[in-house]
């Protein structure tokens, strides 16, 4: 069962095309991350698949409904977290999701989501006097107060430090936990790989590799060694890195002497991101 | 019905949090009325009472401060903070929100209305109208179009920081030249002119009918006439250009 699916997905904003063509799917249970530099197209996608924007060619499905005639009915089962926090500030973080608690037939209980997104000792603080992390994890309290199937996460943890990172992390692997489907999107290689079970990356408007984080390093240029030789630095790039290594320490041994800083590189999603999302593909 | 109440609660509950609103479109009014009403509210206006005079005009500003410019306001800043946004993606229907929102800010005028009324009887001897029926009817009209305008006017503006300044610029003059704090017959030609045209002046002209000789509302067909015919100029310039997303930077 797939909670989302997109083909050839077109859409243009007068002569520039941001979307050209996309094809994916997100299976029901699962972290998809829709990962790419900024101006690629993630946000014109995601707001077409929450109904937001019209497309201009292709079929869309979300939850099984076109997004663009979806209703209320539609709405109950999705839950959004935008690029920006927009909350009334004069409330508290409680009053604010009690607020919109009331829009749900079913929602959660309120308690329960400010445990759920790290906010007991705020409860009742008013929005305005929340930190930037704060906010960003009252603004996923409000997108789950609806008990929603399907969570759209747009960039949430832009603006982080590395520690509120971390716990947003935390966060989204728990709601995983709890069998929601997820859409994040980012431009941060470290949080696709952390969370996603699988990724597209986009770039230009067009999906330029896609499958699971391991799957993407895999095909991923070669393997790095690098060590110091006479203080100079050497770099290898190796398909063969087991041949290559024994080569270069049983020489060693047989000379009795150590490999300086010696270090052997994966390739990282990182390498896989620039050398897809660096030419452009015109 | 219960997703009206809940946003209902929702906005009452935003508009006592909000000083500036509670402020500039609720206290500022009563202010003006104690201040203007000890400056001359025992002269006589045109031939009448001067303080019964005040506070029909007082009336006419608490309505575009209430309807018109908070609500102007609020709208801009919650479009452009993204919360409309925000709340297009939950299952409230937009009809819902849009008529609990203005319920609010007719609660909050009619409140508004009492007040002056209790302050006109207390400081100044201002009879309580008589004409009730027909008082609260031209308080709706007049609530409602200014609504409205307001919606309207906050179609048109596209910063959040632009919006008080805009909205002042409109509804201070308008005030003004409308007659809310003087009577308008001592204004030079040009001024005059400009009153022929603004719905304000119309709305206080059939709150003076009513409050000042005891009209009803069905003897004053020209003043509804205006006064509905702006509301429906602000009910189409909201559903042509009112958008639930801010104007990106």
């Amino acid at each position: 069962m797939n909670a989302i699916e997109v083909r050839g997905l077109r859409k243009s904003y007068g002569a520039l095309e941001a979307v050209r063509g996309l094809d994916f799917e997100v299976r029901s249970g699962e972290v998809f991350g829709l990962l790419g530099p900024n101006g690629a197209g993630k946000t014109t996608t995601v707001e077409i698949l929450e109904g937001y924007r019209k497309r201009d060619g292709g079929e869309v499905q979300v939850l099984g409904t076109d997004p663009a005639i979806a209703g209320g009915a539609w709405r109950e089962r999705i839950g959004v977290v935008l690029q920006s926090s927009a909350m009334y500030e004069t409330l508290t973080a409680a009053e604010m999701l009690r607020l919109f608690a009331g829009y749900y037939r079913e929602p959660r209980p309120v308690d329960e989501v400010v445990e759920l997104v790290g906010l007991r000792e705020k409860r009742d603080e008013r929005v305005r006097r929340l930190s930037g992390g704060q906010r960003r994890r009252l603004d996923l309290g409000l997108a789950l107060i609806g008990d929603p199937e399907l969570i759209f996460l747009d960039e949430p943890t832009t603006g982080f430090d590395p520690r509120a990172r971390r716990q947003a992390w935390e966060t989204i692997r728990g709601l995983r936990g709890l069998g929601k489907t997820i859409l994040l999107t980012t431009h941060y290689l470290d949080e696709a790989e952390q969370l996603a079970d699988r990724v597209a990356v986009i770039a230009h408007g067009q999906i330029v590799a896609s499958g699971k984080p391991s799957e993407l390093t895999g095909t991923a240029p070669a393997t790095e060694i690098r060590y110091r030789e006479n203080g100079r630095e050497v770099v290898l790039q190796t398909d063969e890195p087991t041949r290559v290594l024994n080569d270069l320490t049983g020489e060693a041994l047989a000379q009795r002497r150590e490999v300086e800083g010696l270090v052997v590189r994966r390739p990282s999603l990182e390498d896989v991101y620039l050398s897809l999302t660096e030419e452009s593909p015109e | 019905m219960n997703l009206f109440w809940h946003e209902l609660k929702g906005e009452l509950l935003l508009y006592l949090r909000s000083r500036e609103l509670a402020f500039f479109t609720f206290l500022l009014p009563m202010i003006l009325f104690v201040l203007l009403g000890s400056a001359y509210g025992s002269d006589t206006i045109d031939g009448y009472d001067g303080a019964t005079f005040l506070e029909a005009g007082m009336i006419g500003y608490g309505a575009i401060s209430v309807a018109f410019a908070g609500l102007a306001i609020v709208l801009v800043i919650r479009r452009e903070a993204g919360v409309l946004k925000r709340l297009r993606a939950t299952p409230l229907p937009a009809p819902a929100y849009v008529t609990a929102l203005l319920t609010s800010y007719l609660v909050a005028f009619a409140l508004e209305v009492v007040a002056l009324v209790v302050l006109g009887k207390v400081l100044f001897g201002v009879e309580i109208p008589d004409e009730i029926p027909s008082l609260v009817l031209a308080l709706l009209l007049g609530v409602v179009s200014f609504c409205a305008l307001g919606i309207a006017i906050a179609a048109l503006i596209r910063s959040a920081e632009g919006a008080s300044a805009a909205v002042n610029a409109i509804y201070l003059p308008m005030a003004f030249i409308s007659g809310s704090f003087f009577s308008a017959h001592s204004f030079p030609g040009v001024l005059r002119g400009m009153a022929d045209v603004l719905p304000l002046t119309y709305f206080i002209r059939l709150v003076r009918a009513i409050m000042l000789d005891g009209e009803a509302i069905w003897t004053q067909g020209t003043n509804v006439a205006v006064l509905a015919a702006w509301g429906l100029v602000g009910v189409i310039i909201a559903v042509r250009a009112f958008r639930w997303e801010p104007h990106e930077g």
